[in-house]
């Protein structure tokens, strides 16, 4: 029985800088000895979300765009200051126990036991769900060789490159078999080959009839692997849909970024009028032009700025993507 | 209560405990022993020291090593495990209360405790004979002293532990532990700090005091001690005001 996942108008407001769990990156002022109030940070404002059971469901945003708190406060690791959040039937603050069997996490930073050796990890883990010794064995062997580790397997983490801790913490998540996994901008840092490896094991685990969540700022995986993305800045939802209602739903589809050596006076209302341009939005000293067409634009684009007296100096054209869509939603790319 | 998930802890930790049993043996018994050796053999076989002192130094060094023991036990890897790889994170995502992961710590400390008591002293009578006679007089009172003492060092673990970051694990040693071991009166009865009025009262904030006294007064009872039903009293205040006050500071750094 597959498990979905919700959320109503959750806030969080940390008071300190927020914990590297939290994903937040933010410097830690020296407050000490000071008398200034502790700094507030509004990782999440009011975000609702409704996640389908046996969905691939992906949170997409910059850094700080309250992706991570919102697993946070899913996985029982953050409390929220308000609003609410289940895992299936349970509330996630007041239910934690029958929470933490349902779900696997696997975090943004590995958080591997440095204390035990790859397969003890696993095994223990399973102890802690109360899975039965043969059974927990088994399964830490049947992991081990799926991700590629038995070689490893008694050798201590501590040695493991990041992309071995990333699978090994993938495996420990999908130890106790959860309902529900969490994947933390899962490929980070993986090389290409791990990275195809884990979407082949996430889409195999989610056609066991499993619901997972995963947070990306990277295009591609969000594209490949969700059902549905709910794209999320300063701690709201900003759009939430299929990749591909998303993507259409940007007006022309192609993003020509624009910059100019000055911007004369009513340039942006003739590139507006070409032909195919549906939107045309004004940029440090520049714009963004949003169209059906491309490479084909420039030409005119050209002849207009060189008319308005002006000078091009810089074109960007992107093809449709989420990354134009973040953009057109927030004013502000991804990477940012 | 999922008593599977405490006792798969408990199991973890006695199975990291067991591969890093040297280490642990050498930290919890040089010090104190070298102390014995110094001041129970060197100075009373020199005659620096008088025979009678042999006796007295063997309950205040299971006071120590009893104690240290359980606040090393707790402290060291909850410092080490909240750090930033986050390594307890695997346990606070097992299915249970957060509080009884502490208190599994706790436990496992309270066992580290109890363990070190019942080594040092073969270990030390070993250095000391001959000359040493030890005699359990009120064998109830010596146990529950016993229990609280491991009970007040884990729980003391678990506040240090988590009140504390990597990069104070020095100031901790010259702020706490040195203090709390000079002024624990485990090397001399409290009586003798008579001449230091103001200190002997200061001195009571330690709760090592009431270890190495409790102890002296349930092992070498013809020695001056302090009462055993005050010991009793203040070792179980310590033991309730520590498991607090480490619950709550366990809660701040677990949860954000």
């Amino acid at each position: 029985m597959a498990v979905g996942i919700r959320t109503q108008d959750l806030r969080k407001v940390f008071n300190s800088a927020p914990p590297m769990a939290a994903g937040g990156i933010v410097a830690r002022g020296d407050a000490k000895g000071s008398k200034q109030p502790k700094p507030q940070t509004t990782a999440l404002d009011g975000l609702s979300l409704e996640v389908a059971p046996g969905e691939v469901f992906g949170l997409l945003g910059p850094n700080g765009a309250g992706k991570s708190t919102t697993v946070g406060v899913l996985t029982t690791r953050v409390r929220q200051t308000s609003g609410q959040a289940w895992i299936g039937e349970h509330d996630v603050l007041q239910d934690q126990a029958a929470v933490k069997y349902l779900i696997g996490v696997v975090p943004q930073r590995p958080n591997l036991d440095f204390s035990l050796t790859a397969r003890e990890i696993l095994v223990f883990h399973g102890a802690y769900f109360g899975i039965g010794s043969k059974q927990r064995n088994e399964r830490a062997d049947a992991l081990l060789e799926k991700f590629k580790l038995t070689d490893r397997s008694n050798q201590m983490v501590r040695g493991f490159s990041g992309g071995m801790m990333q699978r090994l913490s993938i495996a420990r998540a999908m130890m106790h078999d959860p309902q529900v996994l969490f994947l933390d901008e899962p490929s980070a840092g993986l090389d290409p080959q791990t990275r195809i490896l884990l979407w082949e094991i996430i889409g195999e685990y989610n056609r066991a009839g499993k619901t997972i969540l995963l947070t990306t700022h990277n295009m591609e995986e969000a594209d490949a692997l969700c059902h549905r993305l709910a794209i999320v800045d300063h701690g709201r939802m900003i759009a939430v849909g299929t990749p591909k209602e998303l993507k259409s739903s940007i007006p022309g589809g192609y993003l020509l970024r624009l910059r100019f050596s000055s911007v004369p006076a009513g340039l942006l209302d003739r590139l507006k009028s070409l032909t195919g341009v549906s939107e045309v939005k004004p940029a440090e000293s520049g714009a963004d032009v949003y169209s059906d067409r491309g490479g084909s634009l420039i030409g005119e684009v050209a002849s207009v700025v060189a008319a308005a007296g002006a000078e091009l100096s810089d074109v960007h054209i992107s093809e449709p993507s989420l990354e134009n869509l973040f953009l057109h939603h927030t004013g502000r790319s991804l990477r940012d | 209560m999922n008593w599977k998930t405490f006792f798969a802890m408990l199991a973890r930790d006695a199975h990291v405990a067991r591969r890093n049993a040297m280490q642990l043996f050498f930290q919890t018994f040089l010090q104190p022993l070298l102390f014995v050796f110094v001041f129970g053999k060197v100075m009373v076989s020199s005659g620096f020291m008088r025979p009678e002192y042999k006796n007295l130094l063997l309950p205040g060094i299971m006071a120590i090593s009893m104690v240290f023991t359980g606040i090393w036990a707790v402290a060291m890897p909850l410092i080490a495990e909240f750090q930033w790889t986050r390594e307890i994170e695997d346990r606070l995502l097992a299915p249970i209360d957060i509080h009884w992961i502490a208190v599994e710590k706790v436990v496992a400390g309270m066992i580290q405790a109890l363990a070190a008591g019942v080594v040092v002293i073969p270990l030390a009578w070993l250095v000391l004979r001959p000359g040493v006679e030890i005699h359990v007089h009120q064998p109830l009172a010596f146990v529950a002293i016993v229990l609280l003492v491991a009970g007040f060092s884990a729980c003391g673990g678990l506040a240090l532990g988590c009140s504390m970051n990597q990069q104070h694990i020095g100031l901790m040693f010259s702020m706490v532990i040195t203090p709390m071991i000079f002024f624990g009166c485990a090397y001399y009865p409290w009586s003798a700090l008579k001449t230091f009025p103001i200190l002997q009262k200061a001195v009571l904030i330690n709760p090592l005091v009431y270890a190495s006294e409790g102890l002296r007064g349930t092992l070498v009872p013809q020695f001056p001690h302090l009462s055993l039903v005050a010991v009793l009293v203040m070792l179980v205040v310590f033991d309730v005001l520590l498991l607090f006050v480490g619950l709550r500071q366990f809660d701040r750094k677990a949860v954000s």
